[in-house]
């Protein structure tokens, strides 16, 4: 019997990639040296025209497919969508899955020593911008030979990275999904971010950043940062279908004082305790500003159709009906651009009640959407048209 | 093949840019696109069909036809093809004057209803016409707006709209000469191609 599930690309590698040469950065810092981990899934084919490029959102990572070990319970972040006979098909595609710089999964972040410090990099990181990941991808791309992506996917802060690419290497991508995104937040978005970013600096062990030099984290800033995250990340209705007004403890019996709790409250806590201990607070940070700071259009006249005017490649662009944090509306401004732009565009609302993660629960028509897309970049690749 | 699809490549000069309103399961875009060289894209509702249009690689937009199409420039594509479902618009003159704002052309095709069969059907039964082409009930057909083969040139006349090409088809055994010789009786599907004076 295999030790993997059918559809699973199986046991995985992750490998770290060492770049010497200095990045500039958008906010005009260089960053001297840095490291890329990353992972891959299936097989480059000989002319190299079969590579597909993920791009993570604000808490995912390289892992994106596949098991560490026949222990790990849990496969990579997009295992629903990433494998043999699955959307992202590694029969057909080569797949690479990389960690972005910022991070803190092994690529280099606020986790790792500054070469001129020697010391962590803690606060004083350099804010990044969601060019400068798309500029470490692509030295990536180049270090492995892939002069053309097939097609680079992300969802939220990952189709924005896609998105910068069709703008600033309009010949190095054929096609741009972009799921549940959107071409710059909203201010109540922003507020969603700087209300997370305020519970991390507010707790007493945050230290301006610099936690790491006295061996503490600011484990409780961090999960109420996660917990307000994951509230915007579900929908109002999802909620309420699955834990309504349940008790996890206690009753509301008249005469009785037990403390209660609520499955709702058990949950955010268990989730929050859960990343605060997974995640670096600093890279969340770095993190939700790079969100913050995207605006498609900004260097185009804040105009997104001139900005779209730039990309050569085929669109796929997919919302849910009940995102609010990412809504359909977002990604309408998106479809109504390239339209205009006069961009080949694909575009579908997917009814779903997960709200914002909707993007990596397994889903019928989301599924039948996306397989039938990358089945068409499959076919025009055997074809020799890519 | 349904009949107007086939004759609709006939009025398209390659590599022109299409809009298809209501694109369906993007069978006429395929077509236009193997054989035309176009550069289409379409707007459809039905899910079942967005999908089928996804496995042909055709580019097709989730929209609601009815929630307008002011979104679109004028002048922003050569042709804007609607067929079959002009009927089911909930003011089908008002798409019209739309599909000829941002079209510099357009392509409609409807279900004539002075066809001998469905004028025979009422004097007959006295009963709306139900056929293989319109298999609804008066109660629950999305086909809200009928009309004929003359009451349709006539909106064209008060528009004015200049017909470039017409046919008349049956999808029946019926001659193209009685299609010719008396339309508005023996075409099932009215083709025009259109532009504004």
């Amino acid at each position: 019997m295999d030790a993997f599930p059918k559809g699973s690309v199986g046991l995985v590698q992750a490998k770290t990639q060492h770049f010497d040469t200095p990045l500039p950065l958008a906010n005009g810092r260089v960053l001297s040296e840095y490291d890329i981990i990353y992972e891959t899934y299936g097989e480059l084919n000989s002319d190299k025209s079969n590579a597909i490029l993920i791009c993570h959102a604000l808490s995912g990572d390289h892992h994106a497919a596949g098991y560490y070990s026949e222990d790990e319970k849990r496969p990579g972040w997009w295992d629903h969508y990433i494998g043999p006979g699955k959307a992202i098909d590694t029969n057909h595609f080569f797949v690479l899955s990389l960690n972005n710089i910022g991070g803190c999964n092994g690529s280099t972040g606020p986790l790792s020593i500054n070469p001129e410090t020697q010391t962590p990099w803690g606060a004083d990181f350099p804010t990044l911008r969601v060019r400068d990941w798309v500029e470490t991808q692509k030295r990536l791309a180049d270090l492995l030979g892939i002069g053309q992506w097939a097609a680079i996917v992300g969802g939220s802060l990952g189709g924005m990275q896609a998105m910068r690419w069709a703008l600033e290497y309009p010949d190095r991508v054929k096609n741009c999904v972009a799921i549940a995104s959107a071409l710059k937040l909203t201010a109540q978005n922003i507020a969603f971010n700087e209300t997370a970013r305020q519970a991390i600096m507010a707790d007493p062990n945050f230290l301006d950043g610099k936690y790491n030099e006295h061996n503490t984290i600011p484990k409780n800033g961090l999960a109420v940062a996660r917990m307000i995250g994951h509230i915007t990340y579900l929908s109002g209705d999802g909620m309420g279908e699955k834990f309504g007004r349940e008790l996890r403890s206690g009753s509301f019996s008249l005469g009785c004082d037990d403390p209660l709790e609520f499955e709702i409250e058990s949950y955010l806590r268990y989730q929050g305790a859960k990343f605060s201990t997974q995640f670096d607070a600093n890279t969340y940070i770095l993190m939700t500003r790079a969100l913050d700071y995207f605006d498609l259009a900004r260097e185009y006249n804040h105009n997104a159709v001139e900005a779209f005017s730039h990309a050569t490649c085929k669109f796929l662009v997919i919302s849910f009906t009940t995102d609010w944090r990412f809504s359909p509306e977002r990604s309408k401004e998106i479809v109504q651009a390239l339209l205009h732009a006069k961009k080949s565009i694909t575009y579908a609302e997917i009814e779903s009640s997960y709200g914002h993660d909707a993007f990596l629960v397994p889903n019928k028509r989301y599924n039948d959407v996306f397989s039938g897309f990358m089945a068409g970049i499959a076919h025009d690749i055997k074809r020799g048209e890519i | 093949m349904r009949i107007d699809l086939d004759i609709i490549p006939s009025y398209i000069k390659d590599n022109q840019d299409i809009l298809d309103l209501g694109c369906g399961d993007g069978t006429l875009l395929k077509l236009l696109r193997d054989e035309k060289n176009s550069n289409g894209i379409g707007l459809e509702n039905d899910h079942d069909k967005i999908t089928e249009c996804i496995e042909k690689s055709i580019a097709v937009v989730e929209f609601d036809l009815n929630k307008g199409l002011q979104q679109f420039d004028s002048n922003s594509y050569d042709i804007v093809i609607m067929t079959l479902a002009l009927q089911a618009m909930e003011r089908p003159d008002h798409v019209l004057d739309e599909m000829l704002r941002i079209g510099k052309e357009c392509i409609i095709t409807f279900p004539n209803f002075g066809h001998w069969r469905a004028r025979l059907h009422l004097m007959l039964h006295g009963k709306m016409p139900v056929s293989d082409l319109l298999p609804y009930q008066w109660y629950d057909t999305p086909n809200i707006h009928f009309c004929t083969v003359k009451d349709f040139e006539s909106l064209c006349v008060e528009k004015n709209i200049s017909i470039i090409h017409k046919d008349m088809v049956s999808e029946k055994n019926v001659s193209s000469f009685l299609c010719k010789l008396h339309p508005n009786l023996f075409s099932e599907t009215a083709i025009y191609h259109l532009t504004r004076n």
